[in-house]
């Protein structure tokens, strides 16, 4: 092949990342403050299905911090639903507004594009999820106490990141599936709210269901975060240094998993012409 | 520089299909069968043709979005199977009736969004796009969100991002499809500007509009069931239909069709569509002469002739010459 003279559009590939992850990024962050519907979406409609559980427990007499548990489970949901929606579905969106193509096209390649997603997914929903919990705080007097603020920064890091792998990886299943892989995201839902124990200790499952269910980052992750928030009273589903290194492994898996992913399904979607032609 | 700014040699694209009551036997649709084509550095050249001609597979192939079956394409000298990153860094695309980007951003911001994915910094990105915004007439708006935009001012904008990482090799699919008048004549009008401040810059236009081809190309490529029949200048292509005379007539209403001019001898071909009290001819003739025959038997029939012009030849008649059918007639032969 003949190598051109000419001039390269092309900036360095890491600053160009860099730019991209920014680009992709700004419609997200800057798409809460144009939209402030989600205020009563993301926050006011959670926080009802959230105080139906406090009520729950309290009318069951359960101790004080089964609050906190329903308040964390709430405020995580948000990521949940983020990974799965606006990470995973999202290429389904993208492909159809026409995005996917100039995405696809850009030199700085889909994985830029997607770190761009959730690296404004996360800002967004890390506010919503503060807020719920400020809320969940002022409204049914949540009581915590962190036992180590960096181990609970570092959960909460490694449970993004493999969290984030993990939607990296759905997401590669919509560059060939479009709106078929929707089954797959609602599929895992509702179910992901019972086994990863959102409004309980994921422990009361037993120890083997709890233990499948860590597949799923946010099981390792929301359990660790109530290990530390709730250090006296939550019991544990492993004890904690085994769930930051789960995370941690977990971490590299979905992210490894999601890039190969990506770049075999890429191509096999170039193959089945499935990336503009056929839905 | 490479000789060639993009280059297929033998291309074939199918699409496996289900068998359906459309078809049958389930058996592969061939995109493009065999295309061989070279496009030096610094032409505009067009792919013209009927819809499911093959144009925008051939497009998406060459703009690494789709695989080539069999055979191979290269942009800038660059693979676009194998080296599809370099061809990346030095393409940009455009589609007719794009809907790119999202509604909640402003012009601006949406163009710089793209100009990101190139890795232009903000500064420089910021002074290309109020460049390009200024000279395509849509500065007042750099601040309207692009859900607010008309069709033609987003087809401008989606022109604005696909020029702002200047692209070495612009693809345009279809640019002024669904415009008005106006908007259309204002993107042809940028993009012979464009070409003519970056000489060296190659674009391919795939359009099913003679007048874009007719208008922008250097050269042009009559594609049809995914072949390639001719590709030469567009008054070369014309040449090919001017093997004989073609008359446009205007007569009173024909009732009953006009094929009884067919059997003139002299005759290649009779078109005709009536509207407002009157049909209106298009007459493919062996030479002049042989208008006499037509004449004479309107005149038999007692249909007056209230107008006959000699017409040169356009991209259509060489489409027909080609084909051996008028454009509507190919898309409609492929059917919904």
């Amino acid at each position: 092949m003949t190598t051109s003279t000419m001039p390269l559009p092309a900036a360095a590939p890491l600053r160009r990342t860099w730019y991209a992850v920014k680009g992709r990024s700004y419609p997200r962050t800057v798409g809460g403050l144009r939209e402030p519907s989600w205020i009563f979406y993301d926050i006011a409609l959670p926080l009802l299905g959230v105080a139906a559980f406090v009520y729950v427990y309290r009318a069951l007499g359960a101790p004080p911090h089964f609050t906190g548990y329903v308040i964390m489970g709430g405020a995580t949901i948000a990521f949940w639903l983020n990974v799965m929606w606006l990470m995973a579905a999202q290429f389904y969106w993208e492909k159809h507004q026409g995005n996917l193509e100039l995405y696809m096209m850009a030199p700085c390649g889909l994985v830029a594009i997607l770190l761009g997603m959730a690296f404004g997914g996360l800002l967004a929903t890390t506010l919503r999820a503060a807020v719920v919990i400020a809320a969940g705080v002022f409204l049914f007097n949540m009581d915590f106490t962190v036992s180590s603020w960096p181990l609970f920064l570092l959960l909460f890091a490694l449970g993004l990141v493999a969290l984030y792998g993990l939607g990296m990886f759905f997401s590669s299943l919509f560059l060939l599936w479009g709106r078929e892989a929707w089954h797959t995201v609602q599929l895992l839902q509702e179910p992901v709210y019972l086994v990863s124990g959102f409004y309980f200790p994921v422990r009361a499952l037993g120890p083997w269901v709890g233990m499948a269910a860590s597949v799923i980052p946010i099981t390792l992750a929301l359990d660790g975060l109530r290990q530390v928030m709730f250090p006296a009273v939550h019991p544990g589903l492993l004890p904690l240094a085994w769930e930051v290194a789960g995370l941690a492994a977990l971490a590299v898996l979905f992210t490894l998993l999601a890039l190969w992913m990506l770049q075999f399904m890429e191509r096999l979607a170039k193959q089945e012409g499935r990336l503009s032609f056929r839905w | 520089m490479p000789a060639h700014a993009i280059e297929t040699h033998d291309l074939v694209r199918t699409f496996r299909v289900r068998k359906s009551r459309q078809n049958p036997s389930g058996a592969p649709i061939v995109a493009l069968d065999g295309v061989t084509m070279q496009v030096p550095p610094g032409e505009l050249f067009g792919l013209l043709g009927p819809n499911g001609a093959g144009k925008t597979t051939l497009i998406k192939i060459l703009v690494t979005l789709l695989l080539p079956t069999s055979g191979r394409a290269s942009v800038d000298g660059y693979d676009v199977t194998t080296q599809a990153q370099q061809v990346r860094e030095r393409i940009s695309m455009v589609s007719g009736g794009e809907h790119s980007g999202y509604g909640l951003l402003t012009v601006r911001e949406q163009l710089w969004m793209f100009a990101q994915f190139y890795g232009i910094p903000t500064p420089e990105a910021h002074a290309r796009i109020d460049r390009l915004l200024q000279v395509v007439g849509l500065f007042e708006e750099r601040h309207r969100k692009v859900q607010e935009l008309s069709t033609g001012m987003r087809q401008k904008m989606n022109l604005v991002r696909g020029l702002v990482s200047e692209p070495q090799i612009l693809f345009l699919d279809e640019p002024t499809v669904g415009l008005d008048v106006e908007a259309g004549r204002d993107v042809r009008a940028y993009i012979k500007t464009w070409m003519s401040e970056h000489p060296g810059r190659t674009i391919l236009l795939t359009t099913h509009y003679m007048s874009d081809a007719e208008e922008l190309c250097d050269r042009v490529a009559i594609i049809h069931k995914g072949k390639i029949i001719a590709a030469d200048t567009p008054a070369g292509l014309k040449q090919t239909a001017q093997s004989g005379s073609y008359f446009v007539l205007s007569i009173e209403r024909l009732d009953g069709g006009a094929e009884f001019l067919s059997g003139i001898p002299g005759v290649a071909r009779v078109d005709a569509s009536s509207r407002d009290g009157h049909t209106e001819l298009h007459v493919t003739l062996a030479d002049d002469g042989a208008i006499a025959g037509v004449v004479t038997a309107l005149a038999q029939r007692g249909r007056r002739i209230l107008k006959l012009q000699k017409v040169e030849p356009t991209l259509e008649e060489a489409f027909v010459a080609l084909v051996g059918r008028r454009f509507e007639e190919a898309d409609e032969a492929r059917g919904p």
